[in-house]
């Protein structure tokens, strides 16, 4: 692996999504149109709310780096680039780690603006440090990059990639635990929720929102997302092929 | 020693036999024309060049090394059939980017940029430019390195004869500069272009040589009708 590769690797993403304004628009404005949204949902019920708020903060850049490394890194298997790019000097790690930091630094972005309006515009209020919000929003934004990339290697067209989305995504949205308590699932869905990676960050999000105690679970629900994180990353370096049929 | 050594090379792609078990030399500092009919096998052949192609059985050397070792990377420069450039990327910042993970300075990005002459084009954006000018934009790419072997897959198919005669010079340039090239093509006209010949027909080399010394064996006046000779003395 070289810095160098990794370096030019970020900058390209970048420069690829700066040249898609509609994209980034989409991308910071959509989340901050649906805390929004929630807000005035829930005019009535302010304390569902504040419940949801900070745990959604976090689960917005999930979703959407998902969807946009998925049809990336797609993009880069069916145009010829990534077989290109396996016969240069350039490490899988290279290419994973430069997707990883180009998206970080857009769910950075991404976090600060949806969590300046929900504070300052909508006021949300969350017990915990409102930075940890940030720093697991980061997480959850790196764990959908990782699941995206991943995921891609099993998509052939954009259409299939973009169905991953309610496959992949939704049933983790469904059972982390914000709709239904996990305590008050059916036994088989609580089993299906622990194997599942959002579950934690969600549970980590929940924490700081509602003050409740960190301790250890929090320590769990972080490793588990960074493991998750790992893990997706290096099934998805296990995807990239250098020879193919 | 011979810059890419192919013994006994068999590939199957989904499910089809692509080479049965082709051997092949292609001989340091020359450029090598790899000609046949779409479909021949000429892209798969590159591919395992380029160790990119997973193969069945048989051998691929590759300026002394297994094809696809990792310290061929910035050793052999490939240009892919299809544009293989990022399309939403001006040409500029496609070959930064190239050259960056090659460690090329902007100087040999220029020089890239100028040999396949689209100067003009640097700040526009890939997928608005033609058909032709993409394909240069990938070929530029695989130029901006300082390879020692370049595998080109049909890198002046669909371009205007003044810049393909071009092209064809700079390749020369480069082979006099020490560098060997493997340059495939569909069209015969351009087998007269190369320094060797390897003819290649459903993945068989029907005959390999110089372009005179092809004449000369069949006594045909063209490539073209020298081909048709060689594949009929085969099948009969």
């Amino acid at each position: 692996m070289s810095g160098r590769a990794t370096g030019a690797t970020a900058t390209r993403v970048l420069v690829q999504l700066r040249r898609d304004p509609r994209t980034v628009a989409l991308l910071l404005g959509v989340p901050i149109g649906l805390v929004t949204l929630l807000k005035y949902l829930f005019a009535d019920e302010a304390l569902v709310f504040q419940r949801i708020g900070g745990p959604l903060l976090g689960l917005f850049p999930f979703v959407s780096m998902f969807v946009v490394t998925s049809i990336t890194m797609l993009r880069e298997r069916t145009s010829g680039t990534l077989e290109r790019l396996m016969t240069l000097p350039l490490a899988k790690l290279d290419l994973l780690v430069g997707y990883a930091a180009a998206f970080a630094v857009v769910a950075a972005v991404q976090a600060a603006l949806v969590s300046t309006v929900a504070f300052a515009g909508l006021d949300l209020r969350v017990e915990g440090h409102r930075w940890a919000v940030a720093a697991l929003a980061l997480a959850n934004a790196e764990l959908g990059m990782a699941l995206g990339l991943l995921v891609s290697a099993f998509a052939r067209t954009e259409f299939q990639a973009v169905q991953f989305m309610p496959a992949f995504v939704l049933p983790q949205i469904l059972l982390c635990g914000l709709i239904v308590p996990r305590d008050r699932m059916a036994r088989a869905l609580e089993l299906a929720s622990d194997a599942l990676p959002l579950t934690y960050s969600y549970d980590a999000l929940a924490r700081v929102t509602d003050g409740s105690a960190l301790g250890r679970r929090f320590a769990v629900d972080v490793a588990v997302t960074l493991g998750g994180i790992a893990l997706a990353l290096a099934l998805g370096a296990a995807t990239l092929r250098r020879r193919t049929a | 020693m011979s810059a890419v050594a192919v013994d006994r090379l068999r590939v199957v792609r989904g499910g089809t036999l692509v080479l049965p078990g082709l051997s092949a030399r292609v001989e340091p500092g020359r450029v090598t024309g790899l000609l046949g009919p779409s479909g021949s096998g000429k892209s798969t052949l590159l591919r395992a060049v380029v160790g990119v192609q997973r193969i069945q059985s048989g051998s691929v050397r590759v300026l002394g090394e297994q094809a696809g070792s990792p310290t061929l990377r910035s050793r052999v420069a490939y240009r892919p059939q299809a544009p293989s450039v990022y399309g939403d990327l001006t040409v500029l910042e496609n070959l930064r980017y190239f050259g960056r993970v090659l460690g090329a300075g902007s100087s040999a990005i220029e020089r890239a940029i100028a040999t396949v002459g689209l100067e003009r084009h640097t700040r526009h954006v890939v997928h608005r430019l033609s058909g032709g000018e993409q394909a240069r934009v990938s070929l530029a790419a695989a130029l901006v390195g300082s390879p020692e072997l370049l595998v080109l897959d049909e890198p002046t198919v669909g371009l205007d004869p003044v810049l393909r005669r071009e092209l064809w010079n700079t390749f020369h340039d480069l082979a006099g500069a020490g560098a060997t090239l493997l340059v495939s093509s569909h069209v015969m006209d351009e087998a007269d272009r190369c320094d060797e010949l390897l003819l290649l027909r459903e993945g068989e080399i029907v005959a390999a040589g110089t372009p005179d010394a092809l004449r000369a064996r069949t006594g045909a006046p063209d490539l073209s009708e020298a081909f048709l000779r060689l594949v009929e003395e085969q099948a009969g």
